[in-house]
């Protein structure tokens, strides 16, 4: 029996856009187990964010069954999955959805601070160190920059020690050089804290990276396989 | 527990890169707080003084007050009461200055004992007051002595009397009088009134006796006798204790009172349209955060008890700064009323209102800031991966509903603790929804505007009439706040042009300007002569006899007075009738019901024509009997006509007309109407009439409607500095509504810029989006200024209506320019700087 860390079953999403019924995802379904990495993949509208988001608990399904982390997430509250989230969940987003008015550090801290973590402090800054900011921890975002934001954004994904950890386009926004230091970093976290690693990607070698590839095509699964370095 | 110190924290934290910005959303609630603050301060400091100084106001413990001496019962009555006794008799009549040949209608009091009791009258040389009855001088008001170059020692006549000045008075004892100003006081010992010859039958005098009474006397008790207080009323005797003054005293500047809150209210609503419209600009701004932060795991509670710590420890200090500045501009307003005043207010720190302020200040900024912020709740974690993901349409939110219900219970509360009545309560909030209403209902009219523009309009206006339309643009709010503002300015000029110009008119053209009364009637046909000889126009000449109404209906005056369920109004019954009697109807009368018969033959019925209203106020119609007591004699009489009586004109007007052939034979005097062309004329003329008839009074109407003017303008003046305050609120909304939106407005000026729009394109643009968003607001907010001053002139002040346009085009302008002015110069660095360097700092 595989100890799963995400479970989708059946999964379908729709919206109402005007009288016309859109179906943006149908029928999916995949388990991830602990400790895999997993990319999603496929051309725009594809419905990959969709999938994301779902995932992530910060949509409804329309139909289907999701298992996150251990729990049935379809009858959770909105206050519920918030707290799932803050407990094992980690974010990385393509534009790094840092607050502006916040300082680094105290970016990196809020999430151990939701949680009453006594030390959020002490062990942000040693994750910023781990990211190479130590010397940057209290600048604003806008004194940074994107590469340096998307590493602040990583340290704060990370620092409530996520079980599992949804990653949007995170390379999306850098340059090739700042975009592969900050996939060296994602993937070395992820290896040293024993984390789950989706990420949704149209780069295909990024995707190369990770142990599993799942291919959407027109809302539909077309492809989940294995990667070589899987 | 919702970890409250680190959100706390965080809330301090994401703040502080706004503060400045937030400031303006202070400054709205602040203004509004600072209005409020500073009325109830000064009303709370009038009331307290109205406490204080009412014994000083009414010089006694109890006043007896009538138009004839106390008959034998009442004397015993008073007699009873273990007290200090003194008496007033006073009177209008004409003053002649004989070292100046001058003359002064003049305001007559005689006085008998030591009278006043409380406070005192200030004299200069101080002892005069106490020394001018024995020595059988005269006190003098000293602006009289001034205006007339008059001494003490110097003499002056009262009717037959000629008498030395013995001081100037430096002030009034008892409420201030709209008389004062046209007819300064006199003062004179009571024993010489007879010699002077003034007071005769038919003279118009009030007799006011005051008592003093000892410390232990209940006042009350004694004043709440029903059977000893009938015997006062059937002689038509008003009896006044310092307890009716002072309830007095409280209606007179209730109004005064219900004015000003009712200014501070709008004043503090802007402040809170203010709040919400900033908030709403703020928390949108902030969309992005907080869906990060939802997405990380805070939840929607959290989220919103962030903001809503943030929005209420600003709106406090907003409140706090407010009540401080309020508590200093009260300091202002006495020196904008005093002349409407009949005392010195004290100006001094009111706690009361202090702490009201903060209260209520604290509440309206929570439940306004409520209406957007409750909002962050729902705010969706997609966000953060959809930026322009919109929250699913939800059913209402029925806390949302329960915030809305508790603003409009909040005004009603508010407004009913103002007026003190429920039903008023009611109206005004009921008018200030529908004001709201019409106010939003134009802005969101104003969509048609876009809709039906010609497409083959030029780029600029297309582009500055979309802009209104710009997501988060607040243009409703912005109507709305400003229109209000509007509204109120547009509606104050035209209620006061209204008020002056019926003023006026009285004074215009060959309307009269000087009234003779007083004239017996073998002086009559002289005076008449003596008119003409000086040239001047014998404009009317009608004869006064007063009586008073003994029976109607077939019931006795005491019986209808003791039926509480009758509908007749007490003044009409109290007062003395002064009636004439003419053969027709005069230009400003019309009949409204029946026939008028101008003439009778002895032991006809005599059929007398009424004004409608006062007939409605006696509740009397056509055929009813009414039966008169004049000097002793019973005249029955009935209802043959009703009229209607032109009032604006500055003729004698009288609500009951005799026919002629029934009181030809009564006691009675005549009035003279004339007209003089210069101020010197009437002078001569005026001298000439009091050297040779004393008891005549000439009245110059001029100075009354100068009187006039000066109060309507000085209530005007202040009026105009409090609708300042809502105005202030409009503009501040407005500028802090353009800062907040200021970086999306960068965006799209430096995205038009990129693509080739010159430095003016984007000038034209703004300057067209600001003069479309100050025409509607001006636009919307004169015509609720017509509208409702068209019902305060016809239905509350009884004024003919008409607009002068010029002031109101004139108030369009000054609104659409200063929406123009604020709109451009906070977007000016824009314009001034390159479009790269805008948008890096304002990212930053």
């Amino acid at each position: 029996m595989i100890d799963s860390i995400l479970t989708l079953n059946k999964i379908g999403k729709s919206y109402v856009s005007g009288d016309r019924n859109l179906e943006v995802l149908k029928d999916i379904s995949y388990d991830i187990p602990r400790g895999q990495s997993v990319s999603i993949v496929g051309p725009s509208g594809s419905g990959k964010t969709t999938l994301l988001g779902l995932c992530a608990g910060l949509d409804r399904p329309s139909t289907g069954e999701i298992r996150l982390c251990d729990a049935d997430i379809g009858p959770m509250s909105e206050n519920a999955k918030a707290e799932l989230r803050n407990k094992y969940v980690g974010f990385v987003f393509q534009n790094f959805q840092l607050i502006p008015s916040l300082t680094a550090l105290e970016n990196v801290m809020i999430p151990l601070e939701l949680l009453g973590d006594k030390a959020a402090s002490t062990i942000s800054k040693e994750l910023l160190d781990r990211v190479g900011l130590a010397d940057r921890m209290d600048h604003y975002p806008t004194q940074l920059s994107g590469g340096e934001q998307q590493r602040v954004s990583i340290a704060r994904a990370f620092s409530n020690r996520p079980q599992i950890l949804f990653a949007d386009e995170p390379t999306g926004n850098l340059d090739e050089d700042t975009g592969e230091k900050i996939e060296r970093l994602l993937f070395d976290l992820n290896r040293e804290l024993q984390t789950t690693l989706v990420i949704v990607t149209h780069d295909l070698e990024l995707a190369a990276k990770t142990d599993r590839m799942i291919r959407l095509k027109g809302g539909r699964i077309q492809l989940d396989e294995l990667n070589q370095n899987g | 527990m919702d970890r409250l110190g680190y959100l706390l924290r965080l809330a301090r934290q994401d703040s502080r890169r706004h503060r400045g910005k937030l400031f303006m959303f202070m400054s709205s609630i602040t203004l509004g707080i600072m209005a409020l603050v500073a009325i109830n301060s000064f009303n709370y400091n009038l009331v307290k003084d109205i406490d204080e100084q009412t014994k000083t106001i009414l010089g006694a413990d109890i006043q007896v007050e009538g138009k004839k001496p106390l008959t034998p019962l009442l004397t015993e009555i008073m007699d009873s009461l273990p007290a200090e006794q003194a008496l007033q008799v006073e009177f209008f009549s004409m003053a002649f200055m004989p070292k100046k040949d001058a003359t002064q209608f003049s305001k007559i009091r005689a006085v008998e004992g030591d009278f006043p009791f409380y406070g005192e009258l200030v004299t200069q040389p101080k002892g005069a007051k106490d020394t001018y009855q024995a020595a059988n001088t005269l006190l003098v008001d000293d602006a009289m002595m001034f205006e007339y170059e008059l001494e003490v020692g110097d003499s002056m006549k009262l009717g037959e009397l000629t008498l030395p000045i013995g001081g100037r008075l430096m002030n009034s004892v008892g409420s201030i009088s709209l008389g004062a100003s046209f007819a300064p006081t006199v003062y004179i010992d009571k024993s010489l009134l007879e010699k002077t010859g003034l007071v005769q039958t038919g003279s118009i005098v009030e007799y006011k006796y005051f008592y003093k009474t000892p410390e232990d006397f209940d006042r009350e008790a004694w004043d709440n006798s029903a059977a000893r207080m009938q015997h006062f009323h059937a002689e038509d005797f008003r009896v006044t204790t310092i307890e009716d003054q002072k309830r007095n005293l409280g209606q007179a500047f209730s109004f005064l009172n219900s004015f000003l809150n009712l200014v501070a209210l709008v004043a503090l609503l802007l402040g809170c349209i203010g709040v919400a419209s900033s908030v709403f600009i703020y928390i949108r701004s902030k969309m992005s955060a907080i869906a990060m932060l939802r997405c990380i795991g805070m939840t929607g509670r959290q989220a919103f008890l962030v903001y809503f710590i943030q929005i209420f420890v600003l709106g406090f200090i907003g409140v706090v700064i407010g009540t401080i500045l309020g508590s200093g501009i009260q300091m202002v307003l006495p020196l904008l009323l005093k002349d409407m005043l009949p005392y010195e207010v004290d100006l001094s720190i009111s706690w009361n209102a202090i702490f009201q302020g903060l209260g209520i200040g604290s509440l309206v900024t929570c439940l306004f800031a409520l209406v957007p912020l409750l909002s962050v709740r729902k705010v969706s974690p997609l966000k953060t991966l959809r930026a322009g993901y919109e929250d699913e349409a939800s059913p209402r939110d029925p806390l949302k509903i329960l915030v809305y219900v508790a603003i409009v219970l909040s005004l009603f509360i508010f407004l009913r603790t103002l007026t003190g009545e429920w039903r008023s309560a009611g109206i005004f909030t009921a008018g200030l929804l529908v004001a709201f209403m019409v106010l939003y209902g134009f802005a969101g009219l104003s969509i048609l505007i876009k809709k039906f523009l010609p497409r083959n309009w030029g780029f600029v206006w297309r582009h500055g009439l979309a802009n209104l339309y710009r997501p988060n643009n607040q243009t409703n709010t912005l109507i709305v706040s400003i229109g209000l503002g509007t509204a109120i300015l547009t509606l104050l000029y035209i209620v006061q042009g209204l008020i002056l110009s019926n003023v006026n008119s009285m004074d215009a053209g060959n309307q009269p300007n000087m009234i003779l009364y007083g004239i017996e009637t073998h002086q009559k046909d002289k005076i008449a002569m003596m008119t003409e000889k000086a040239t001047l126009p014998v404009i009317q000449q009608v004869p006064i006899v007063t009586m008073r109404l003994e029976s109607w209906k077939g019931r006795s005056k005491k019986d209808w007075l003791q039926d509480t369920t009758s509908r007749v109004e007490r003044w009409v019954v109290h007062r003395e009738a002064r009636v004439t009697y003419r053969d027709s109807l005069e230009f400003d009368e019309t009949l409204v019901e029946g026939t008028y018969t101008g003439k009778i033959n002895p032991g006809d019925t005599v059929f007398i024509s009424l004004d409608r209203g006062w007939a409605a106020s006696l509740d009397v119609g056509m055929g009813d009997e009414l039966v008169w007591n004049v000097q002793g004699t019973l005249i029955p009489t009935y209802v043959g006509s009703l009229r209607d009586i032109e009032f604006r004109s500055m003729r004698t007007r009288f609500f009951i007309l005799f026919p002629e052939g029934v009181l030809e034979e009564a006691p009675q005097f005549h009035v003279l109407v004339t007209k003089s062309p210069s101020k010197e004329v009437m002078a001569d003329y005026r001298r000439d009439v009091v050297k040779a008839f004393p008891n005549v009074s000439v009245v110059d109407l001029g100075s009354i409607l100068t009187t006039l003017n000066d109060i309507i303008s000085k209530i005007s003046y202040v009026i105009k500095f409090m609708a300042g305050f809502s105005i202030l609120t409009g503009l501040i909304v407005l500028i802090s509504s353009l800062l907040l939106s200021k970086f999306q407005r960068v965006k799209e000026s430096v995205l038009l810029r990129t693509i080739g729009a010159k430095r003016s394109h984007i000038l034209k643009i703004n300057a067209t989006e600001y003069a479309l968003l100050g025409s509607l607001a001006a636009a919307t907010g004169i015509l609720i200024a017509i509208i409702g001053s068209y019902f305060i002139a016809t239905q509350q002040l009884d004024l003919e209506f008409s607009l002068s346009w010029w002031p109101i085009v004139g108030i369009f302008f000054l609104i659409v320019s200063l929406t123009v002015f604020i709109g451009l110069f906070n977007t000016r660095d824009i314009l001034n700087r390159s479009p790269l360097e805008v948008l890096r700092s304002e990212s930053a």
